[in-house]
């Protein structure tokens, strides 16, 4: 019995030091992937361009607010994170950090005081990026961005998340793989330099990939099959990416390119998170690094079956047979759809060249969550204006137009018409996202 | 207490067509550019959007896209010995304001004026011999050729967004096109729209008729687009609301689908609403100006801004207006014939069947402001000005624009204006009626001018803009001969009933009922400083470091409506300006 105690007592101890290490210790943080030359200085231009390539304007600048001076609020599952002043701004930005400092945030989420950063930072993915790009971006914060006095709100998540040496644990399952980017021997350059961006500084993984039960992006590259094959955001649904019904894998390289570069190809056009990433990041990347994502995705992906004899034949399709013939005893949904619609999308849901997107296929139309069709309808969508395509093209909102009851019947005749296949839209889902838009 | 601000290498005045087309060019260039734009700013979303814009009350009666004469107007009057009286009620022309101009408002339809038209005076004189022009005629040649400008004009035709059908590509007669037209270097940037049965019924009926029709050319997208600047269009939709208001579709063309956007991305650019031109500023030695004095509505005050090179690029009317009021140039004298500003100012002169069909629908919610087709076979090339005793011609149109009802039921005639036998009325022929409309030159004349009114001022103070303007004997005689070649034309059509609208012997301008909204002349561009106040690259005789564009610089009013001719002539001048005088500002010619 007594030795019993002891044992236990003795694991308790063990335990209670083990919890305490846990806690305490600090983090063994990750080294250069690559010995640079001393004298090694990024080009010009390298580490802004590693900033668009990684989107850090995107999370880090508050609307209205200076570049990088962060206060940003994202909303996650646990709570709301408000995201940092990464301007080099010695008291309430990053001035003081070293590169080993920077290069730890990125690769292991930790900062210099050895807190962990909330796995909203993509350091998951940042891991991959090279160590000339982390050079160039801490020499582009240090030395090309504004200091900007702004100290943000400081994020407090409720118990247990505001515990965060508990993603020490999460960090193990999550972000322990080898820092740097592994290129793919005997693949073309074209499809490395694609995979690296996508993979790395793309973070492309955060949104477009699913959360395992851990939260953590279930697969961080292309070996894994749930890689890119669709996730969530704030319950919108991003799209997959390789699956034969995807844009990537319907649309040609260029067409997919072109929509990194401009928000718009001949078939789509970005909306919510998307839009947003196209105006901060992708617009800015070259064309042939647009092009080697495109080409990228192509290849990770499974292309559409008979794909030329489709395109090939164009066949009438029931509902542009209900729509053209206007029945006046035509249901509500095709009803709304003339009134609404039809001018700009076309009875045959085909829409017009890069102007007014197509709805047939769309992947926004056919989401898993019709948050974002529904939010389109209520409060339209803008293109941004990019080099490649400046107009500002906008689709007007519906809000003060179409009731819940109405806008669900639309959605719900979108998500059936032509070849889509998606589930029903309730007017409860409506009412939630226009709701959303309230406050 | 006027404040100044930083000086501009270029300012412009207004922001529509040619205020964009300079804007864009000049930014190229590298210069800071600044336009001035008296009126609110606007893009198609939310301020055209569906369906707040298919407001016929607001837009269409109401005029709500227009300047309102309580703010701008002229006065008018018909011959010297008319006092002028203030034009208080919108009707015969509508002018626009706003970011984009009458360029968001009006109907589309583009057009080249025709070979001759470039050296109008000559082409008279030699064919037909200087007497068959009347006594005051002061028509007069443009000082640049059709060839010069032809690289000029198709430039504008594929930055707006031209739908139509060629008809001489490089000399060839295209099949299907104007056999008529200038010589084109291109094809139209897209291909024709669709026509309405309307247009269709008119096209049988010219064809059978020996003549030769063609589809409208407009700037109405009958497909997706994007011109050079990557701006794009979406294909039309024919709800027929063009014109009096903005597209809601993208897909009439504009300074907002053509250029706007991808100016306000260049950085050297800016362009200030509610900023409203006042004059133009002349140096102590009235050799250059300086900038340009504006008013600030947000804030109540007058501005001075500094430019090394200022633009006017308003409307015509406002064009002339501005340079009367800075004094710069002559004033005309018709009593003298002597002075510039003001000089040559023209109208068109319009004039049509309307025929009723009991067992036709034309279906006239259908429709596009350059819907239908057309025909050439009396242009002013393709007429006899001799026999037939009038300088001019006009071109025809038949496809219905917009079935509005509240100003486009037309009615046989003596239907009831009001109660149950208009009511009888309309339900007997809405739908019924089509129309097909002549749309002709004007001239230019000793007693047809503009200057400053001795009495009404604007609420600036300026003094008014002074219209004096009638129909001429010329011009009867000219719409005479169009309702002539009509009517037999119209009746092989065999319509139930039809009537004429044409303008006979005797008839006095009238403010009241729209009629077209090209106004030219007042600045006009010639070779001889003494005959015009622009040199032929649209700089000012005067300032040199001024120039102006718009349909103020036209010697005569063409058969066609003048938008095409405006923007060709603006990338013509800012070719000139970015070529030839930005290395050496100095008088080109």
């Amino acid at each position: 019995m007594k030795k019993l105690i002891r044992v236990l007592g003795t694991l308790v101890v063990l335990g209670i030091i083990a919890l305490l290490a846990f806690i305490f210790v600090p983090v063994q943080r990750t080294g250069p992937v690559t010995q640079l030359a001393a004298d090694f200085k990024p080009a010009e231009g390298q580490g802004e361009y590693v900033m668009r390539a990684g989107d850090c304007m995107a999370c880090h600048t508050n609307e209205g607010g200076k570049p990088f001076a962060g206060g940003r609020a994202i909303q996650s599952p646990m709570g709301t994170i408000w995201t940092t002043n990464i301007t080099p701004d010695k008291e309430t930005g990053i001035g003081n950090w070293s590169l080993a400092d920077f290069r730890a945030a990125l690769y292991d989420g930790v900062t210099p005081n050895g807190t962990h950063l909330y796995p909203a930072m993509p350091y998951e993915n940042y891991r991959k990026m090279s160590e000339e790009d982390i050079v160039a971006l801490y020499d582009y914060f240090m030395h090309q961005v504004e200091p900007v006095s702004n100290k943000v709100e400081e994020t407090r998540l409720a118990f247990p998340f505001n515990m965060r040496f508990g993603l020490r644990a999460w960090n193990w399952l999550a972000a322990s793989y080898p820092a740097g980017f592994k290129p793919v021997q005997g693949a073309d350059e074209q499809f490395n330099r694609g995979k690296y961006l996508v993979e790395g500084a793309g973070h492309c993984a955060a949104c477009h990939s699913p959360r395992n039960l851990f939260m953590a992006q279930d697969g961080i590259d292309d070996t894994s099959k749930a890689f890119l094959s669709g996730g969530e955001i704030d319950g919108y649904t991003a799209p997959d990416l390789r699956g034969p019904d995807s844009g990537p894998q319907k649309w040609t390289t260029e067409q997919t390119a072109a929509y990194l570069a401009t928000a718009r190809n001949a078939h789509s056009s970005a909306t919510g998170e998307m839009m947003l990433v196209v105006r901060d990041s992708l617009q800015y990347l070259t064309h042939e690094d647009n092009m080697a994502i495109a080409a990228y995705l192509k290849k990770i992906g499974t292309a559409p079956a008979n794909a030329s004899a489709a395109a090939a034949k164009p066949e009438i399709t029931e509902t542009e047979k209900l729509l053209t013939d206007a029945k006046p005893d035509m249901p509500l949904g095709p009803r709304l759809y003339l009134d609404n619609c039809a001018a700009c999308h076309i009875v045959n849901g085909k829409g017009a060249g890069e102007t007014f997107p197509e709805l047939d296929g769309n992947s926004l139309v056919t989401a898993k969550s019709p948050k974002g069709l529904i939010s389109v309808i209520l409060h339209g969508a803008e293109l941004p204006s990019t080099a490649d395509r400046p107009m500002k093209l906008r689709m007007q909102g519906y809000d003060n137009r179409l009731s819940d009851e109405e806008v669900a019947t639309l959605a719900t005749f979108l998500r059936e018409g032509w070849h889509n296949k998606a589930p029903s839209v309730s007017a409860a889902e409506v009412k939630a996202v226009r709701n959303l838009a309230a406050h | 207490m006027a404040r100044t601000e930083k000086k501009k290498d270029v300012v412009l005045v207004g922001f529509g067509w040619t205020g964009a087309i300079m804007g864009i060019e000049l930014a190229n260039e590298g210069l800071e550019v600044l336009a001035l734009e008296r009126g609110h700013d606007q893009a198609t979303v939310p301020d055209f959007q569906y369906p707040n814009m298919i407001d016929e009350l607001k837009y269409g009666i109401r005029y709500g896209m227009m300047e309102k004469p309580a703010n701008t107007t002229v006065t008018i009057r018909r011959s010297l010995d008319e006092e002028a009286l203030p034009y208080r009620s919108l009707g015969t022309f509508l002018l626009g304001t706003g970011v984009g101009g009458a360029g968001t408002h009006w109907n589309g339809l583009n057009w080249r004026p025709m070979q001759s038209e470039y050296r109008l005076k000559s082409y008279v004189t030699e064919k037909f011999g200087a007497d068959v022009m009347t006594e005051d005629m002061t028509i007069q040649d443009y000082p640049m050729t059709y060839e010069e400008l032809e690289p000029h004009f198709d430039r504008f035709e594929k930055v707006a967004g031209i739908s139509g059908t060629a008809g001489n590509i490089n000399g060839k007669i295209v099949e299907g096109g104007n056999p008529f037209e200038a010589p084109r270097s291109d094809e139209y940037p897209m291909p024709a729209m669709p026509s309405t049965w309307d247009g269709v019924k008119f096209r049988d009926a010219a064809k059978a008729a020996g003549y030769h029709p063609f589809p409208s050319p407009g700037g109405i997208a009958s497909k997706d687009y994007k011109n050079e600047y990557n701006m794009q269009m979406g294909p039309c939709n024919h709800c027929g609301f063009c014109e009096r208001y903005g597209c809601y579709n993208y897909s009439k063309s504009s300074p907002q689908t053509a250029i706007i956007d991808a100016l306000k991305r260049k950085k050297n650019f800016e362009y200030r609403v509610n900023s409203e031109v006042l004059r133009v500023e002349k140096a102590a030695d009235g050799k250059t100006v300086t900038g340009v004095t504006y008013f600030d509505h947000k804030t109540g005050e007058e501005v001075f801004q500094p430019a090394d090179l200022v633009i006017l690029t308003a409307f015509a009317l406002n064009n002339v207006h501005l340079m009367l009021v800075s004094g710069i140039g002559q004033p005309y004298d018709p009593n003298t014939n002597e002075g510039v500003v003001g000089r040559n100012y023209a109208y068109q002169i319009t004039g049509g069947y309307t025929l009723f069909f009991k067992d036709e629908n034309f279906n006239p919610f259908i429709g596009t402001g350059a819907n239908g087709f057309c025909i050439d076979d009396f242009g002013i090339d393709n007429i006899d000005f001799a026999k037939e005793g009038f300088v001019g011609g006009a071109y025809w149109r038949a496809g219905q624009t917009n079935g509005q009802p509240g100003h486009t039921m037309p009615l046989p005639a003596g239907t009831p204006s009001w109660g149950a036998g208009w009511k009888k009325g309309i339900g007997e022929w809405y739908g019924h009626a089509m129309n097909i409309g002549a749309h002709g030159s004007v001239m230019s004349y000793r007693g047809h001018y503009l200057d400053l009114d001795p009495t009404y001022k604007d609420r600036h103070g300026r003094p008014m803009l002074r219209m004096t303007y009638n129909w001429h004997p010329n011009e009867i005689r000219q719409t005479q001969f169009m309702k002539q070649k009509m009517e037999p034309v119209a009746k092989s059509m065999n319509p139930t009933t039809l009537q004429e609208g044409f303008k006979k012997e005797g008839a006095m301008f009238d403010v009241r009922p729209y009629q077209t909204t090209h106004n030219t002349g007042g600045t006009v561009t010639g070779d001889d400083p003494k005959t015009s106040v622009l040199n032929r690259y649209l700089q000012s005789w005067d300032c040199h470091n001024l120039f102006v564009m718009g349909a103020n610089t036209f010697p005569q009013n063409t058969q066609y409506n003048p938008t095409g001719m405006v923007g060709g002539l603006a990338y013509w001048a800012v070719n000139a300006i970015r070529k030839d005088y930005l290395p050496n500002p100095r008088p080109l010619v």
